[in-house]
């Protein structure tokens, strides 16, 4: 790539046009990108002109132009939060110590993996998410979609600037990598379980972003307070980027959920049959999605007892929430007090005990704290849909023992309220908790596309307002071809 | 007989007689001539109640059924040709041995748990070429430190190249400590890893996986995940064709190991050949002769099984040396005696010599007298035999005399005491060093060792002496107070310095993967295991797992 217009073509806060070692690297691996964009990225609209917010600067006007663009042509960039003058190692035992700029050869390999571990992540919700757009609601909506889909693929490009500037050779080939796994398939999956799970539906996206880029703020918020400086500022500047995708998950759950309230109270009815003969999805069924994503993203935390989460923190490669507000950047002192399955044969059933477990072992548990409690407002600010529509119906948050499949809960058995059963007690009951065949089936059958101005699909409200001050019924797609009716009762093109 | 799977406390002696219906950590299944060795390691069962088996980690419960399943697939299963070994848990294959259990155990019982999982693995090793056994080592998920010695002690390791699967050894980047069963001998000598890449290698805690294992030749194949089972499966089916050496051809032929049924009461284990009596810190083991002629042909010895006099006998010292490793620490020398007809001896060595090369049974009895007479090598007491009257210290009893340290033989004219060899001592009975006892014996001396090995009949006690075959020939006049002193004096030295000493001097000759493996290998980690820096308050075995991190005395030693 030329230096004239590098700048323009990626944006950058990171001296690329300087850094010749970066260009090469970046020229190596940049087609590669493209290739797997158009391969594993939003099928059939790569050709369309997307209403599109693209980072073109850190400042506050930057991070937020917006313009109609094709995806593949979308200007990835590399951006970092600006370099805080003297900034000190935030916890760990390096403690008060200026914060590193290179990386530290004893902790290269710890560094590179927690890197990949967040990066493959980026890709892999864009190949998960990959065929949604066939059956987008609304415009808007599929313009979200998209949005998000983009900046999924520039965090991946932020995480790749980091291998490949820090990390050398085994840097480069991790980046490879990156591009190599794909989501779901047997032979190179991605690397953690949730982002191998088909999104396959809108609800289960709403929720995914919700509940699974939830967890993504909250590791991004734990490397934000890494040793590393170039981690932390790169993981801060795609915390701004990651409220938005919270953002289309939370008010997309509220839309589903202000739906189903909205036909129950025209029906006079809570009877799920009728709600959903309706065209909308009943309560019980939105809850279950519900506990399906939320004990899904859970484990993305790890295990409740980890050395690895005790190394983290104690090199400083990994912080916890808002590390500020602790006293003890330390931690050597003091315990975390767990319940933990009482062990004996077949586990479930034996109750739970009361185990003191060294604060740095137990910091997985400590971030995770502060996602259950960040979900739990989420969940009460769709309670108050309910409530504005004057249902007596909530929705609620399971309990993060329920349906695990890591860390000390696995291979026993809760309900949603945490408490410990049977093992014939959860096979009664877990087509209670979680989605049934039947009602994967229902819901899929929602799923048609409506592309049209301003209609919306029959089990989702529009929302409050659009986006950048433009109304709900605004072209956000503007599709390449004149039989563009994906929208209009088309079948959508299936080539992938 | 002691029943011994369920996990004890830990003051318990430690025992070693299992078998697969008592396993609880394997599984152990054969499919004609396809067997497949699980591993299944339950947590909470270990032999100590204060750490958990997680991951698939190991600790002596686990591994003491592994060695049984090895033990008895040479004599009960004759039919199989092919032994896959693989993880039974989804997502790992094996940790290696437990962390906690190596950090909280005692320097001794780490001494001996790694002696013994060696063991283990050369008899795993040498399944191929002694049974005609193909191991394969079917890798899916994480196969780190001990996890990945047990791949490389068999002749193939496919990987499942799954992104998640990774071999590794990170004993040195996690623990400060090394591999201890022969990882990084096996890695440059048997599998011939670049001396670089094992370098690599060795320091990367995380390990490496897919591609690349199969490029440094750390795997022999690394397959996608889409086609693993199949694979295997395939690469199975192929061995399982051959034909089995020395007429191993189906379980029919099978022989079934029964349980010892010794006694056990008042420091005396009593067996039916074999006999282990404790006194303060002397022990004395006791072999008894047969008590009948040899069997008339092979099939006659396949049918006495398990009672056949070489391998009843070889079973019961095995218990008494891992009797006395493990549960008598203390006990620093060894008296070896016999009892019985030399003769009888002799004629069951010129049995087992002339029908091991065609009867698979038969060899598999002189193999197992060979893992025994290693185990006694490598057993870190002080070994005397006395060649008393009524001693049948012959043939394949006299390398017993060749395995101790000192041999001491009374010369009474009045009660006329005799050794003599048998073809057994001249080469079929090997060291871990590849030559027989003798060979080793007299290594600067070939005119010495060739006058003996040509010596017809036996020697008397002055004629032994002369020949060099044993140490000392006191007469009678002299013998008690000979042997008192000579054992009170060698029972007053330094343990440490004995065991150091006593194993320097025992493996003289070439080195082989097992002497190194042993001796190299052994001395290197018992001294880190001992070192502050792996075990003391800030040693990073002592703190992994904890939340602070090691530190370092950094000077090189």
């Amino acid at each position: 790539m030329g230096n004239v217009d590098l700048n323009a073509r990626i944006p950058n806060n990171v001296g690329l046009k300087e850094d010749r070692r970066l260009q090469r690297a970046l020229e190596a691996w940049q087609p590669g990108f493209i290739d797997w964009w158009m391969e594993m990225g939003p099928e059939g609209f790569q050709a369309d002109q997307i209403y599109l917010r693209t980072a073109v600067d850190v400042g506050r006007d930057g991070w937020a132009h917006f313009e109609h663009v094709k995806m593949p042509d979308y200007r990835w960039g590399i951006f970092m939060s600006p370099m805080e003058d003297g900034r000190v190692i935030p916890c760990g035992d390096f403690f008060g110590q200026p914060a590193w700029q290179q990386v530290p050869g004893e902790y290269r390999n710890m560094l590179r993996r927690i890197i990949v571990t967040q990066a493959d992540t980026e890709p892999a919700s864009v190949e998960q998410q990959r065929l949604l757009g066939q059956t987008a609601p609304s415009l808007y909506d599929l313009r979200n979609l998209f949005q998000v889909n983009v900046e999924e693929g520039r965090h991946l490009w932020a995480m790749v600037y980091l291998l490949h500037t820090l990390f050398g050779r085994d840097g480069r080939e991790e980046a490879e990598d990156l591009l190599r796994r794909r989501s779901g398939n047997e032979d190179s999956p991605r690397i953690l379980g949730t982002f191998n799970e088909p999104v396959e539906d809108w609800l289960s996206f709403f929720m995914f972003t919700t509940f699974t880029d939830r967890d993504g703020k909250f590791q991004l918020l734990s490397l934000a307070e890494s040793a590393l400086d170039q981690l932390s500022r790169t993981t801060r500047f795609m915390l701004t980027e990651e409220a938005h995708h919270m953002f289309v998950g939370e008010t997309g759950v509220g839309r589903v959920i202000e739906r189903a309230g909205e036909v129950m109270n025209e029906l006079g009815t809570e009877d799920p049959d009728k709600i959903r003969a309706h065209g909308a999805i009943d309560l019980p069924t939105i809850q279950k999605w519900l506990n399906r994503w939320f004990s899904s993203s859970v484990n993305l935390f790890g295990g409740e007892q980890s050395s690895n989460a005790a190394n983290y923190f104690a090199a400083g490669l990994k912080g916890r929430y808002k590390e500020e507000k602790y006293e003890d950047h330390v931690a050597l002192e003091g315990a975390y007090e767990m319940q933990v399955p009482g062990s004996g044969s077949g586990g479930s059933g034996k109750g739970l005990i009361t185990e003191q477990v060294p604060m740095r072992n137990a910091m997985n548990e400590v971030l995770r704290d502060g996602y259950v409690q960040d979900c739990e407002f989420v969940v009460g600010r769709w309670n108050r849909t309910l409530e504005k529509l004057e249902r007596p119906e909530r929705m609620y948050l399971p309990n993060r023992r329920f349906n695990r499949e890591i860390g000390i809960y696995t291979g026993h058995h809760f309900d949603p309220e945490g408490n410990p059963i049977s093992h014939e007690e959860w096979e009664a009951k877990k087509g209670q908790w979680l989605p049934s065949a039947e009602d994967l089936e229902f819901v899929k059958s929602l799923m048609k596309p409506c592309l049209g101005h301003g209609q919306i699909a029959s089990w989702i409200a529009p929302p409050k307002k659009g986006i950048n001050g433009n109304p709900f019924a605004w072209e956000y797609v503007r599709f390449d071809k004149a039989s563009v009716g994906v929208g209009l009762g088309a079948e959508p093109s299936l080539t992938g | 007989m002691t029943s011994t799977t369920i996990a004890q406390p830990a003051s318990a002696p430690l025992r070693f007689e299992t078998s697969p219906d008592q396993y609880r950590h394997w599984r152990f299944e054969v499919d004609g001539a396809i067997a497949r060795l699980s591993m299944d390691v339950q947590e909470n069962e270990g032999l100590r109640s204060d750490y958990q088996l997680k991951l698939n980690s190991y600790d002596m419960s686990v591994d003491r059924e592994l060695a049984d399943a090895i033990h008895r697939l040479r004599f009960e299963h004759p039919g199989v040709r092919v032994l896959v070994v693989e993880s039974a848990q989804q997502g790992v294959f094996c940790a290696g041995a437990n962390i906690h259990m190596l950090g909280t155990s005692s320097h001794a019982f780490k001494v001996n748990f790694c002696k013994f999982t060696n063991e283990t693995r050369l008899y795993l090793e040498a399944m191929a070429e002694e049974c005609g056994v193909h191991t394969i080592c079917a890798v899916s998920g994480p196969c780190a430190g001990g996890g990945y010695e047990l791949a490389l002690a068999c002749d193939e390791i496919i990987l499942k190249d799954d992104g998640n699967t990774t071999v590794s050894l990170p004993e040195v980047p996690l623990l400060g400590v090394l591999p201890g069963t022969g990882g990084l001998t096996r890695l440059v000598d048997k599998r011939k890893v670049r001396r670089d890449l094992a370098d690599v290698f060795s320091t990367v805690a995380e390990g490496i996986k897919g591609r690349r294992a199969e490029q440094w030749n750390l795997v022999d194949k690394s397959v996608p995940s889409s086609k693993f089972a199949q694979y295997v499966d395939d690469r199975a089916k192929e061995f399982a064709q051959a034909e089995g050496p020395r007429g191993r051809t189906s379980d029919e032929a099978a022989v079934v190991l029964p349980p010892l049924d010794g006694t056990r009461e008042d420091g005396v284990v009593r067996h039916k050949y074999v006999s282990l009596e404790l006194d303060g810190r002397i022990g004395t083991i006791v072999v008894k002769g047969p008590d009948a002629p040899p069997p008339p042909d092979a099939a006659a010895a396949r049918a006495l099984g398990s009672e056949l006099w070489h391998l009843r006998m070889a079973r019961e010292l095995d218990d008494i040396l891992l009797d006395l490793r493990f549960n008598h620490l203390d006990v620093g020398t060894l008296i070896l005696r016999t009892e019985g007809d030399a003769a009888q001896v002799l004629a069951h060595d010129a049995f087992l010599e002339s029908n091991a090369e065609n009867d698979w049974f038969v060899f598999e009895v002189k193999a197992k007298l060979i893992r025994v007479l290693k185990r006694l090598d490598i057993t870190a007491r002080s070994v005397f035999a006395l060649i008393e009257p009524d001693s049948c210290f012959s043939g394949s009893l006299f390398e017993l005399t060749l395995a101790g340290d000192r041999s001491y033989m009374l010369d009474d004219p009045d009660h006329p005491v005799s050794v003599e060899l048998s073809s057994l001592n001249r080469g079929p009975l090997p060291m871990a060093n590849g030559l027989s006892r003798l060979e080793t014996r007299f290594l600067g001396a070939p005119e010495t060792l060739e006058a003996a090995l040509a010596h017809e009949g036996p020697w008397d006690a002055r004629g032994a002496e002369d020949a060099g075959v044993v140490t000392l020939s006191p007469d009678d006049i002299d013998w008690e107070d000979e042997i008192r002193i000579a054992i009170e004096e060698r029972a007053s030295l330094s343990p440490d310095a004995l065991t150091g000493m006593e194993a320097n001097i025992r493996f003289a000759g070439p080195e082989t993967l097992e002497t190194k493996i042993f001796g190299r290998l052994s001395a290197w980690q018992n001294w880190i295991f001992q070192r502050p820096n792996a075990v003391g308050e800030h040693g990073a075995l002592t703190l992994y797992g904890r939340p602070e991190r090691p530190v370092f005395d950094w000077k090189r030693t």
